[in-house]
């Protein structure tokens, strides 16, 4: 079980914030940390991993990490961290990073055998690829048991494919290790199919808390499908108006009336939705 | 020429090689930390001791030496000190060109290495401190090898420019054969004597050595940056 009751004044790029998050995640829970940029996310997993200093309490399983007296050091916390851009110690072969974490060689072995590295533990780090890299940088968090396993971004920057495979060997570990796990993602499919719960960021507060399903699904009422995009333009066409809306990566075009067209301001996000795939009779 | 290559005093080039063998050992051991820290910190202070880690490169030597000279002498009070205490004389001896040489070589060594610590992913240090390192540790295992050829570059820049220094040397050690009789002390007593005949072979072996030092360093890093790759 851990507790987290945090404070902490950010100074980012669209003003002063005040990131203040307070979180319970039972054992074994894979949490998805999600929100625009800036809302303080990675600021979050950097201060429960004693990398940033914050006002408030973090307690695991009972020991306290940080109350208003002490903070314990990252060294003494047993975290397991993935970074989006790996980190991994080019100097040290894929077999040596997870060794120099903890030097117990049956865990190493197993690790590499679930992310299918074994082939490649003797390589530099420099000679893999991205996907491979973050595979050594998943296993080396896991190198020292942590209490607490935390993600930032860990698959942005790999292709979907790679992304995929990723999320199945970090579901396996997941599943066999029970490690409980906090990572920050956008990715709606990748929340979906990991975490068992999303907390959303916005400018440093919590937003939103609950299963995937409930705050990723769109629709409402009696919505039947609910798309959010972005409002290119507005083109006037003989009587009617239509509206072209980006919704992930493609461009599609609505119908408005001219009410609507002047309420909607070019460049807003917007949601698309229809009910009326099947008619509905009143009396 | 052969005939002066025979009777050959290597003294001097001995000399000049110890004396920056030792002021090398020293700085790296002691100019670590401060560039560690200084690549580390976010504290105000941090422009003003860069700026006097640099002063010895704007500083002419003679001034830097005159300083030295006088804070090593018997009037200043540290001098002072290590006459009455251990009865050391620091003025005019090896050990007094020592200290003067880890002033005037000190920022040759902190400055390649705080760029060395400063291009590390900083990611990188902070999961090395995660998987329950220290700082001591991380620098050891994770920071120095992969910063390779800021390490050599430090090193052997600090050894060379320690080699090649001319005016502190003259003014804390002066020129007592086999003590403070440097290589670039003893070319400069040739011209003075008019024997360039001597003075050539002293100083082109001196250009000799000092082309093959830092061809050699400038081979490794080459080596080095195709097998680690960047740092990111």
């Amino acid at each position: 079980m851990i507790k987290i009751d945090i404070n902490k004044k950010l100074h980012g790029a669209s003003g002063d914030m005040n990131l203040s998050v307070s979180l319970s995640v039972k054992d074994n829970e894979f949490v998805a940390l999600s929100g625009k940029s800036g809302s303080g996310k990675t600021t979050l997993l950097r201060i429960l991993a004693g990398l940033e200093e914050s006002d408030g309490v973090i307690e695991v399983d009972g020991e306290v990490w940080q109350n208003s007296k002490r903070s314990l050091s990252p060294q003494k916390r047993r975290i397991g961290f993935v970074f989006q851009d790996y980190a991994l110690f080019p100097n040290m072969s894929v077999l040596e990073n997870l060794l120099y974490v903890v030097k117990d060689r049956n865990l190493a072995e197993r690790l590499l055998e679930i992310t299918e590295l074994r082939e490649l533990r003797n390589r530099l780090p420099n000679t893999l690829s991205g996907g491979q890299k973050q595979r050594v940088s998943l296993c080396r968090a896991m190198m020292n048991r942590p209490k607490l396993l935390l993600m930032d971004e860990p698959l942005s920057a790999l292709d979907s494919e790679m992304r995929m495979k990723l999320q199945r060997e970090i579901k396996v570990l997941h599943e066999e290790f029970g490690t409980t796990t906090i990572m920050v993602s956008h990715d709606a499919s990748e929340i979906y199919r990991l975490a068992s719960r999303v907390v959303v960021l916005d400018v440093g507060k919590v937003i939103n808390d609950g299963t995937p399903k409930d705050v990723l699904l769109k629709t409402s009422g009696s919505q039947k499908f609910s798309f959010e995009g972005e409002l290119l333009d507005i083109v006037k066409v003989d009587v009617i108006y239509i509206a072209i809306i980006s919704i992930a990566q493609q461009l599609v075009e609505v119908v408005v009336s001219s009410e609507e067209s002047k309420q909607l301001i070019i460049g807003q996000k917007v949601s698309v939705s229809t009910k009326a795939f099947t008619p509905i009779i009143n009396q | 020429m052969i005939e002066i290559l025979q009777t050959l005093d290597l003294t001097p080039f001995i000399l000049s090689f110890k004396l920056a063998g030792l002021t090398t050992i020293i700085l790296f051991i002691l100019g670590m930390p401060l560039a560690w820290y200084l690549s580390q910190t976010k504290s105000k202070s941090k422009p003003v001791l860069e700026a006097i880690t640099a002063l010895p490169i704007v500083l002419p030597p003679s001034v830097l030496g005159f300083y030295i000279l006088w804070a090593l002498s018997i009037n200043s009070p540290i001098g002072a000190f290590f006459e009455e205490t251990f009865g050391v004389k620091l003025v005019f001896n090896f050990t007094g060109l020592v200290i003067a040489s880890c002033f005037y070589s000190l920022p040759f060594m902190v400055q390649p290495l705080q760029s060395g610590f400063e291009s590390i992913n900083k990611n990188m240090l902070e999961a090395s401190y995660i998987s329950g390192k220290s700082k001591f540790k991380t620098i050891i295992k994770v920071a120095l090898p992969n910063i390779k050829p800021a390490v050599i570059t430090a090193v052997i820049v600090t050894f060379a420019h320690t080699v090649g220094e001319f005016g502190v040397v003259l003014m804390v050690g002066g020129s007592i054969p086999g003590e403070t009789k440097v290589a670039s002390v003893a070319i400069y007593e040739f011209v003075e004597i008019m024997d360039y005949e001597s003075a050539h072979v002293y100083s082109g072996i001196m250009v000799s050595i000092s082309f093959v030092v830092l061809l050699s360093v400038y081979i490794f890093n080459a080596k080095h940056n195709k097998k680690i790759g960047s740092f990111s």
